[in-house]
């Protein structure tokens, strides 16, 4: 009898208990729908902000990094002396190696009529380093910035370069606009 | 003087130029040769509508395993769902979205005014809790890739003596309430950050945290699911869930004969053995009822202690957060502040922003963590006191059961029960 007595309070306890917990449950859930969104939200580099630190080609959690740079062909003065493919104080503007800004060489050169040329990024060869980004923007138009690749990035709940970004320039955007591309764009939103 | 005067008039001029100028410097050139300008590839995102798949397949995994387990009882059948979840969850989605580190995007939600969380997010942070609370923690059996990646290398496994299980039973609730912490102070998501298993899903991490997850995978041989018995804070909660579940996994189809044979069947030490009722003399009985009023009376003397400790030590704690470590920088060594080697420092210099500024959103996150921290310590003291009161509550047990906050409902014990059920 006392043990079917015992047993049953405990049953009564469980239930309370089960019911309090299933409460509170449901307490976080109301509280967190009312911020929920059914958007997806990605990274992104605003490149307003971007301050070609050089974290991005070290920090991120893929390697090489799913940031690479991209060329806004919309602001491109389309240089001779391109500030971002050439070394400063280069002595002839030759596209020999020795001549790259680029480490990886991941810049091409194409001559397109006197006195411009085409520069076109190539993206399996571009680790994200900022190097030509910091060249373009000091001496040219800047339309050579870094954009994080939604093909190559993993969506991290929390961006690894997001975290170390010293200019905060990497923040959630709506999937539906994933980039920040300077000037005009289809493909993105302009900056 | 005069001319010293017109001179500076004449600079600034051409520096208004010069910045006038900045945002186009070179202007975009009329081709003649019919050259036609490509636009940069923007490669889409994820869609949303896999996310939901996502969705759709931990509801699937979790039913899956709640039925496999209380039902079907079917051990192969969980190992073959793990293997699935280990390379969907694991490989394939690389780790990411998971229900643990869901954790710190529904704190960061609730506290962060500016923060929206996804709904798949939301939904995954509840279902498997929802799930704990009326079969157990079939999550961790059959829908977690951690557990699955930990689980399928048990080896050896010894048991541990009590105390020290106990013992480091504590860990993840401090785990759970620093990552809580983290998260509500927008500082740092720590249990992303210190995964020890995503870098096998994506073959590729810092190298620290390969290390720590190779450790971990070795210890698994003989330590069975070490992340998930000493660190996992997704389990405390799911442990609160499953201790008061509506059905759990049974050991024995139908009546247990304690044949004892399934004692050893458990790698997670969390079958509970059947306690003897000689122990439980009157004396006894009045002794320990004396000590639990004793120690249930001292709960809020620990959560003092705990929310002192820690809220005293919020300096530390908020060194973290990026504003306060360069603030704290700035100040102790003031001659940094034109340093333009140091990579924050210079990106702080042209944010704009003044020093002022930014010492006064370190103090204000500095303020944070000092509550934050009375509320941890509080938390963790009570931690501490619930298991120091346990200690003195004794349950008369006849039979073989599992721990139902311990127990992962693997169902490996289930082979080793001599009953079969009649129909």
């Amino acid at each position: 009898m006392a043990e079917e007595k015992i047993i049953k309070r405990r049953e009564f306890i469980n239930t309370g208990v089960r019911f309090a917990l299933g409460i509170s449950l449901a307490g976080i859930g109301v509280a967190a729908a009312r911020k929920a969104t059914t958007e997806k939200w990605v990274w992104q580099i605003d490149p307003a902000k971007c301050t070609q630190c050089g974290r991005c080609a070290t920090d991120c959690v893929k390697s090489p990094s799913a940031v690479k740079c991209i060329h806004a062909y919309e602001v491109c003065g389309y240089c001779d002396l391109c500030g971002g493919y050439f070394k400063p104080g280069v002595k002839k503007m030759e596209t020999g190696g020795e001549n790259h800004l680029c480490p990886t060489a991941a810049i091409q050169r194409k001559f397109i009529e006197e006195p411009y040329f085409e520069y076109v990024i190539i993206e399996e060869l571009c680790i994200g380093c900022a190097k030509c980004v910091k060249g373009c923007s000091s001496f040219g138009n800047g339309s050579l910035h870094l954009q994080i690749r939604h093909d190559l990035c993993d969506n991290c709940n929390e961006c690894a370069i997001a975290r170390v970004c010293p200019s905060d320039a990497i923040s959630r955007v709506p999937a539906s606009q994933p980039y920040i591309i300077k000037g005009d764009f289809h493909g993105g939103s302009k900056a | 003087m005069k001319s010293i005067s017109q001179k500076i008039v004449l600079l600034s001029f051409f520096l208004l130029i010069f910045v006038q100028a900045n945002a186009q410097r070179f202007p975009k050139p009329e081709f003649e040769s019919g050259y036609e300008q490509p636009s940069p590839t923007t490669p889409e995102p994820r869609s949303n509508a896999l996310e939901y798949l996502d969705v759709l397949i931990l509801l699937a995994s979790l039913s899956l395993a709640s039925w496999l387990v209380i039902k079907r009882r079917s051990r192969r059948g969980v190992l073959w769902l793990s293997i699935f979840t280990l390379l969907y969850f694991g490989f394939y989605r690389e780790g990411c979205i998971c229900s643990v580190g869901s954790i710190q995007n529904i704190t960061l939600a609730l506290f962060d005014p500016a923060y929206k969380v996804s709904i798949t997010v939301l939904i995954f942070f509840l279902l498997p809790l929802v799930f704990a609370l009326f079969f157990g923690r079939t999550f961790c059996a059959g829908a977690c890739p951690l557990g699955a990646i930990q689980d399928i290398l048990v080896f050896r496994p010894v048991s541990l003596p009590v105390w020290v299980r106990k013992t480091l039973g504590f860990i993840p609730y401090l785990y759970l309430g620093l990552a809580v912490l983290y998260a509500a102070t927008g500082t740092d998501f720590i249990i992303c950050r210190y995964d020890p298993f995503v870098g096998f899903f994506r073959m590729d991490g810092p190298y620290t945290m390969i290390i720590i997850g190779i450790a971990l995978l070795l210890l698994a041989l003989f330590f069975a699911r070490p992340y998930c018995r000493v660190f996992c804070p997704y389990g405390v909660l799911l442990n609160w869930m499953s201790r008061f579940s509506k059905y759990h996994m049974t050991i024995t189809p139908a009546e247990c004969i304690s044949c004892k044979l399934c004692e050893p069947s458990c790698p997670f030490d969390a079958i509970e053995i059947p306690v003897s009722e000689k122990v439980r003399t009157q004396k006894v009985l009045r002794q320990n009822l004396k000590r639990f009023s004793l120690y249930a009376l001292l709960i809020p003397v620990w959560m003092f202690i705990g929310g002192y400790a820690v809220s005293s030590s919020h300096v530390l704690l908020s060194k973290a957060h990026q504003d306060v470590y360069l603030s704290e920088l700035l100040i102790a060594h003031p001659e940094l502040k034109s340093d333009t080697k140091n990579l924050d420092i210079k990106a702080f210099l042209e944010s704009g922003k003044t020093f002022d500024e930014l010492v006064a959103n370190a103090s204000l996150i500095r303020a944070k963590f000092k509550t934050g921290g009375w509320f941890l310590g509080g938390f963790l003291g009570l931690v501490i006191g619930i298991m120091i009161m346990n200690q003195f509550v004794f349950r008369t047990k006849t039979i073989y059961e599992p721990h139902k906050g311990d127990c992962f409902s693997c169902g490996r014990c289930m082979d080793y029960c001599p009953v079969v059920k009649l129909k």
